[in-house]
């Protein structure tokens, strides 16, 4: 694959998008399937995204011709695990925008990458009185270390609210971020509105006051152009397998200057310098921050997920995702007692697609859905206190990557329909 | 239409879902239990007034999927007019119908084995067991005497 288009403008032009024309799901085995009887429909990709061929051979590959320890070997396989590892996080540091490296420290999740934060630069940096702004539509992973923290260093926990629309309320903001505040953690993308926050303006208003940035880019990296450095965070986190990688990889990203003054987060093998039984030196970046075995074949074979998304172009995944998403929400209008949650503005969304229908409980939308082959999410998606906010105990969802195609929202509507029907509604 | 679909969602169950019984508010209840079931937000009130160890009247009102308001409805159904101890024992029986262990369904159980459908869907057997649950935890309070407090549950410590 070679990206013919570079898809700069956001009008939705669906015939210029090469996704449009390609068979993409031909890549990716697990599509190919009949499930209760049905093709497999895949919409739960903001819970996980399906593995390409090329992602599924190298982690194989790794398995049967690379697999050694990593970092401390002297012998051939070794040096090459070594490399292949060292190679992946060259690869993610170009991805997010051309960063340092060293400035990229991984871990096993999005979740243990905020923890890393929480506990390393949280426990150094916040004091008692200290404030910690978040949002009120945070995933759970950028929510619950911060209420922890805060609890722990009596420091003060404030949260950016919402609209109605789903969007950001800055109206207030000049009394939410103040000289008492220390860090901003929000949400690039949120996981259950699709919204696409501002983050580059919120992360230079939070720099003009000192305040330090993380973002959470857990929806935002696998479906948008990210570049760490426009948006200005200091610290930014994401997951491999979201983005057509393997489960148990995530990404911190940090600052050098920031990460350099950090103290470690777990401790043991790999992340030393010298031992002894009264004094230890830490190892130098990003080792500092990776004690033990890391999942070395995982991050070897996400490597071959970026290069698959880079053959695509970023851009015109999320020219994709746009044309899908307006063509889902044209189609949507067609079916009575079924709400949209968030932003109905195509550029300032992902390809989220949270829905309820006022008689139809979400788990049993779910299951309905299930039995067609459909596969979406139902719940709280991991965001509570936003559920309570909407007035929802719980929501169904539709999450939409490169492989999904206009057949596939076909394939829910008519699905959706038929289960009024069914219900007897 | 897949069978472990139809299984589940019997005509039984969708009946009682689109209608369920023991809507109306007591006006004096002996036992008053809220459940819930975090992990999908179903919730359920019920209240029951006994009458000399005797199910005189019940209420549920349940908030949440085809399932659960389902089981909490025929629940209303099966058990007004039973005694306690006749009560407890259905429950007992349905609990562990709904996990899959070997019992009798008596046959005075109503729509009851119509819940069976559920053991194919493990995530759901919480749904129908909210009900259940929430009514033993209240008539426990009651019988140990504080049928005047609000008995809370959830389904999460009846794993």
């Amino acid at each position: 694959m070679e990206s013919k288009t570079k898809n700069k403008q956001t009008a939705v032009d669906f015939e210029s998008c090469r996704l449009e024309h390609e068979n993409i799901k031909a890549d990716f085995p697990i599509l190919n399937q009949t499930i209760n009887g049905h093709p497999l429909v895949y919409l739960d990709n903001a819970a996980t995204t399906q593995k390409p061929r090329a992602v599924i051979n190298a982690l194989i590959e790794y398995y049967r011709k690379t697999n050694a320890n990593i970092h401390r070997g002297l012998h051939h396989l070794a040096e090459q695990a070594t490399d292949a590892y060292e190679h992946t996080r060259e690869h993610v540091a170009r991805f997010i925008g051309g960063v340092d490296p060293h400035e990229i420290i991984f871990t096993r999740s999005t979740t243990e990458s905020i923890n890393l934060l929480a506990y390393s630069w949280g426990e150094a940096n916040i004091k008692e009185g200290d404030e910690i702004v978040i949002t009120e539509m945070e995933h759970h992973a950028n929510l619950v270390p911060w209420v922890i923290l805060a609890q722990k260093k009596k420091a003060v926990l404030k949260r950016i609210p919402i609209t109605l629309c789903g969007h950001l309320d800055l109206s207030d903001i000049d009394n939410i971020i103040t000289p008492k505040t220390k860090l901003l953690a929000l949400t690039h993308l949120s996981n259950v509105l699709g919204t696409i926050n501002p983050i580059a303006k919120l992360a230079e208003l939070a720099k003009r006051r000192g305040v330090i940035v993380l973002g959470d880019g857990a929806q935002a990296v696998p479906h948008l152009p990210v570049d760490v450095k426009d948006l200005g965070v200091d610290f930014y986190a994401f997951s491999a397998h979201k983005m057509l990688g393997p489960t148990g990889v995530g990404v911190l990203y940090g600052r050098r200057e920031l990460l350099e003054a950090m103290p470690p987060f777990n401790t043991g093998g790999e992340m030393i310098r010298e031992v002894r039984f009264d004094r230890i030196t830490w190892a130098d970046l990003p080792h500092k921050f990776e004690a033990g075995t890391p999942n070395i074949a995982d991050v070897v074979a996400f490597d071959a997920a970026l290069t698959y998304l880079e053959e695509i172009g970023m851009d015109n995944v999320r020219q994709h995702e746009i044309n899908l998403l307006r063509y889902a929400i044209e189609r949507f209008s067609e079916l009575e007692g079924i709400e949209i949650q968030g932003p109905q503005e195509y550029a300032q969304r992902g390809g989220v697609i949270s829905f309820t229908d006022t008689e139809i409980h979400p788990h049993d939308i779910s299951t309905f859905l299930d039995s067609k082959g459909i596969a979406i999410r139902a719940g709280h998606h991991c965001a509570q206190p936003l559920m309570r906010i909407l007035g929802k105990v719980a929501t169904a969802r539709a999450s939409l990557y490169i492989y999904n195609d206009k057949a596939d929202i076909d394939a829910l509507v008519e699905a959706l329909k038929e289960m009024r029907r069914y219900f007897g509604i | 239409m897949s069978e472990p679909l139809d299984d589940m969602y019997r005509d039984i169950i969708l009946d009682h879902y689109r209608s369920p019984r023991g809507k109306k508010p007591l006006e004096k209840a002996d036992v008053t239990s809220d459940g819930s079931n975090p992990s999908c937000g179903d919730e359920i009130f019920l209240q029951v007034e006994l009458d000399n160890g005797t199910v005189k009247d019940i209420h549920v009102d349940c908030r949440g999927c085809a399932i659960s308001v389902a089981s909490a409805s025929m629940l209303a159904e099966v058990i007004k007019g039973k005694s306690i101890e006749h009560a407890k024992k259905i429950a007992e029986v349905v609990k562990k119908m709904l996990k899959g262990e070997d019992t009798d369904i008596p046959d005075d159980l109503g729509d009851l084995d119509a819940l069976q459908g559920v053991r194919n869907f493990p995530v759901r057997i919480k749904c129908a067991l909210l009900a259940w649950v929430t009514f033993m935890e209240g008539i426990k309070n009651y019988e140990k005497g504080h049928g005047d407090v609000r008995t809370r549950v959830s389904t999460e410590d009846y794993e």
